[in-house]
């Protein structure tokens, strides 16, 4: 059975259609990462799935409507919304306390255990904590949740590099399994390519772009033609093309790799190279690394 | 032989999920233990305004000869009052302080976690929007009202206990201040008032969450302005006022409904009037004006439900 299945789903605030008709199947076990430019639709789809929000169309998560059941459905999935969504006055023991008592899959000593390994002191407020320390904490509640559905909407947003390195390798290692779902939005791409069996694009409240990370392996290549075979690689339609450091970079979509080996020296691009090549055209100009 | 290893390690982990226990929970115990590690409010002001009460009690017993000279020259009526007074003012002051607390929490549990986006992890867990809005109505329906009362008995009784052994020391009739502060009637009256006002208030309360929960930002001006601009224009238009009216009456009108009208309420004399010869509680059940404030209460707390439900982080 599919963890999240969405037919045809619409979200319209007021005339704007923030979403406009999505269809989505995500499988158990698999890391999907949403890619957009802001306001896509990326944290509205979200909201949806989390039943923060009502829709239009077809909707099921876990096999519950997720705006009718959102607190039967909050116990089969979590979610970090970002780092600063933890209350501010709490106390890390009266954080463990409460998702304690409210949770029925939480798994109290996985948390204190995770939470020994870092800095915080149970007795400290949230306020007290750093940036980073508020996500791991967050992190801790979140892993010792047995659920079938994690959900990250920009988890790393603000932190410094070590902890948002540390966020990954303790969700990959500690918490995912094949048993797990994971979905995440990231501006930081890079970060995540690595983890991600998924990634689906979206804009203007549409899914742009949709791949397993094999088919997206297999289907793109980015190509550093030698000098001399600049013409000839252009002739093969690349779907982007950049300058780096004077030379050409290029984006193949669908061309055989053995072909372009031929030429230069072939990579698999990243996530974010191809996300400009394709949301280039349809977006008014993407700010920086946009993603 | 890879494929066997696969098998094992896998196998107890797709039977680890299920077989997890599910523990029992109790969200609706922990959403009201949240309210109270959040707004510790709740219980400090009450306290704080009965140490205040306290210390101002402990300067007029230091102040006592002079004082029993003042009073022991009055006439019994007024006698039996300056004996009594310290006690109701004690219990009006911690009254008054619970209110103010009960109105500001409730006028800010909605908004607040909107503002500081932590609404966003309160819904990330398995407690519906029913409980959070009942456990937070819980807090002056409840809660800061048991407050109130525990915090005023016990200050009185201090009260007594020390103004005992003050009159004892100084060689006086301990049995007057027993006699004009009759300590277990006060005590069911106490209960009864408290009783009262909190189920008056209750659509009061049930406003001001409401509103909490619907506005952005400025929660308070919302809930007070709105009703009293519609008095105005309605006085201005109509030359009425029936909305101030409606507005005096759910302010103060349990006064008149909950308790015996006397002939002349100035005079009332602890030592003269049985304490429990004011209580009316007949009268105030069968007043209309409970029944229909509280059917309001259910639906404004009804009503916050459903904004709570839909509402994003401001």
């Amino acid at each position: 059975m599919a963890i999240i299945e969405a037919r045809g789903l619409r979200k319209t605030f007021g005339k704007t259609a923030a979403l406009d008709g999505i269809d989505l199947n995500v499988e158990p076990g698999r890391i999907l990462g949403l890619i957009g430019p802001n306001g896509a639709g990326k944290s509205t789809l979200l909201n949806c799935v989390l039943g923060l929000i009502p829709y239009e169309g077809q909707l099921n998560v876990v096999g519950l409507d997720p705006w009718r059941a959102r607190d039967r459905l909050m116990r089969e999935v979590c979610f970090i919304a970002d780092v600063a969504v933890l209350p501010r006055w709490i106390r890390v023991w009266q954080a463990l306390d409460y998702v304690a008592g409210v949770h029925p899959r939480f798994d109290r000593t996985k948390a204190e255990a995770f939470l020994a390994r870092t800095q915080i002191k149970r007795t400290s407020r949230v306020r007290e904590l750093s940036k980073g320390m508020v996500t791991q904490l967050h992190l801790a509640l979140v892993m010792a949740i047995d659920a079938r559905l994690l959900v990250l909407d920009e988890p790393t947003l603000g932190l410094d590099l070590l902890f948002r390195k540390q966020f990954y390798d303790s969700l990959l290692n500690d918490y995912f399994d094949r048993h797990r779902t994971i979905v995440v939005t990231t501006h930081q791409v890079e970060e995540v390519q690595q983890i991600l069996t998924d990634m689906m694009f979206i804009n203007r409240g549409k899914i742009a772009l949709s791949c397993t990370m094999e088919e997206f392996e297999r289907r793109y290549a980015e190509l550093t033609p030698r000098p001399e075979a600049v013409a000839e690689a252009r002739a093969l339609n690349p779907i982007y093309e950049r300058q780096i450091l004077g030379r050409s970079a290029m984006l193949f979509d669908g061309v055989d790799r053995t072909r372009l080996s031929t030429l230069g020296e072939v990579r698999t691009p990243s996530i974010a190279d191809l996300f400009i090549a394709v949301m280039g055209e349809q977006t008014t100009p993407v700010q920086g690394m946009a993603a | 032989m890879s494929t066997a290893t696969d098998a094992n390690t896998i196998a107890p982990d797709a039977g680890a999920r299920s077989e997890t226990a599910i523990r029992p929970t109790r969200p609706f115990y922990w959403s009201v233990r949240r309210e109270l590690w959040e707004h510790r409010s709740i219980w400090i002001a009450p306290l704080a305004a009965a140490g205040l009460v306290l210390f101002g009690f402990l300067i007029r017993l230091v102040r006592l000869p002079h004082v029993l000279i003042t009073v022991n020259g009055l006439p019994p009526m007024k006698q039996s009052l300056a004996y009594a007074s310290p006690f109701a003012g004690a219990a009006a002051a911690i009254l008054v302080v619970g209110l103010i607390v009960a109105v500001f929490y409730c006028l800010g549990s909605l908004g607040g976690e909107r503002r500081d986006r932590s609404i966003l992890f309160w819904k990330s867990l398995p407690a519906s929007d029913l409980t959070t809005v009942l456990a937070k109505a819980f807090v002056p329906l409840l809660i800061v009202p048991v407050v109130i009362f525990a915090v005023t008995i016990a200050t009185q009784i201090i009260m007594l206990l020390i103004g005992s052994v003050v009159l004892a020391a100084n060689g006086m009739n301990v049995s007057a201040i027993w006699t004009h502060w009759p300590m277990a009637k006060m005590t069911v009256a106490f209960a009864y008032l408290v009783a009262v006002i909190t189920l008056w208030y209750a659509p009061l309360y049930g406003w001001f969450m409401m509103v909490s929960a619907w506005a952005r930002k400025m929660a308070i001006l919302w809930a007070v302005l709105p009703p009293i601009g519609l008095s105005i224009v309605e006085h201005i238009a109509f030359d009425t006022s029936w909305v101030g009216d409606l507005i005096n009456y759910r302010v103060g009108g349990f006064v008149e409904e909950a308790f015996a009208s006397l002939p002349n309420r100035h005079h009332i004399v602890i030592q003269t009037i049985d304490p429990y010869a004011l209580l009316a509680p007949e009268k105030f059940l069968s007043t209309p004006g409970l029944w229909v404030g509280l059917l309001f209460a259910v639906a404004f707390f009804a009503a916050a439900v459903y904004l709570r439900r839909g509402r994003e982080p401001a």
